[in-house]
């Protein structure tokens, strides 16, 4: 079995970005060190590469041509594309593991349609996800992305398929991997409504991801995540997609929605590999 | 189709170096390559984040486009409420405001 962890956790730009601004520092602080603790946990666990499963901002895909699935088989990146001041993150250079990334991707091929690009330029999505866990941009990084943005999106059954998918990919490979998702539950960013988190709708989500709940997890419905969970809750196939990955029950390590300022409920979650 | 572009010009410009340099010193130049209505050029000349947003403009790409205009976190919600004030509802898109305009940070609440 190569792949050695899976997890999920948010990268709202706030994350970082917004940090100074918090009033609630002690909670703030407790975040971070869950995400420190996520850090530790994918040293521990002996990974060479990570996959990082992404719902980018258009830094790279636009309406033009929006592939629902998309692996990164670059040499290496470049992040963030936003301000540096304004992310809190400097412009940097991201190792890539192109390689691997080419014959994961082929496997995941076997079953599931996947675009590939040798081009990608990272948004917050990776950028906030890298800083705490590889902040000195020391371990290899295969970008993933799914389309959460611009409708129409792909249906959570093929977010689940994708997972599955990648597991069977990073199991077909000798390198040990590290594979997250990232995106946020319920959530209204980028709008006046910045800060909205419907607490209950996020706990019951994570109840049924603990859970790992294939067939509850599923159930949902963009019509009724927009409504209760906000065109950020779109980004719970990325969540999805990690939890098919991983096939086992999750450790829900860290969540908050005391962190309004960072306009998503604060997540970080590790899962047992079956 | 026009919102398409108006999208597409700042998808490009928030990703790309050159065209950030090129909207700064000869917008007019940039603007001709894109199908715009007047409305939406002089928004984008202007930095008018409140028109942009009520226009439909995709939430992440408004919000990569105001970072990279410098302007500040509070200023950027309100600028938003502001365009709903002047102009309507939000036209286009999926990043509706739904909150009437109220703030949910404690944050905003207290500068």
């Amino acid at each position: 079995m190569s792949l050695v962890y899976t997890g999920v956790l948010s990268h709202a730009p706030g994350i970082t970005g917004r940090a100074h601004m918090v009033e609630n520092t002690d909670k703030r602080d407790e975040f971070y060190a869950a995400l420190e603790a996520q850090r530790q946990d994918i040293i521990n666990a002996g990974a060479e590469a990570i996959i990082v499963i992404a719902a980018e901002h258009f830094a790279n895909f636009f309406m033009n041509n929006m592939p629902a699935y998309c692996i990164g088989v670059s040499e290496n990146y470049e992040g963030p594309i936003e301000d540096p001041e304004w992310l809190a993150i400097e412009k940097t250079e991201i190792p890539g593991a192109p390689d691997l990334g080419k014959r994961i991707t082929r496997h995941v091929m076997d079953s599931v349609d996947v675009a590939y690009s040798e081009e990608w330029k990272f948004d917050h999505g990776i950028m906030v996800p890298l800083n705490f866990l590889t902040p000195n941009y020391d371990l290899p990084v295969i970008p993933v992305n799914i389309n959460c943005q611009g409708p129409p999106l792909t249906p959570l059954h093929r977010s689940w398929a994708f997972g599955e998918a990648l597991r069977r990919a990073c199991d077909a490979v000798p390198e040990k991997i590290a594979l997250v998702g990232t995106g946020g539950i319920s959530h209204w960013p980028a709008t006046p409504d910045s800060g909205k988190i419907n607490e209950a709708w996020d706990r019951e989500f994570l109840n049924r991801l603990m859970r790992n709940d294939k067939e509850s997890l599923l159930s949902y419905n963009d019509e009724d995540t927009y409504r209760d969970a906000g065109q950020g809750g779109f980004e719970i196939r990325t969540f999805i997609t990690a939890a098919a990955a991983a096939g086992g029950e999750g450790d829900l390590k860290f969540y908050t929605a005391e962190l309004p300022i960072f306009a998503v409920g604060c997540t970080v979650a590790s899962f047992s590999l079956s | 189709m026009s919102l398409y572009s108006l999208q597409k010009f700042l998808y490009e410009l928030n990703r790309d170096e050159s065209i950030q340099k090129q909207y700064k010193e000869d917008i007019e130049s940039l603007l001709s390559n894109y199908t715009l209505t007047d409305e939406e050029s002089n928004a984008l000349r202007t930095g008018d984040i409140g028109l942009l947003y009520v226009l439909g403009v995709n939430g992440q790409i408004l919000m990569h486009f105001a970072a990279f205009l410098g302007v500040e976190w509070f200023d950027y919600l309100d600028k938003m409420r502001d365009g709903i004030k002047d102009h309507g509802a939000v036209r286009d898109g999926v990043y509706a405001m739904t909150g009437g305009g109220k703030s949910f940070t404690t944050e905003e609440e207290g500068r």
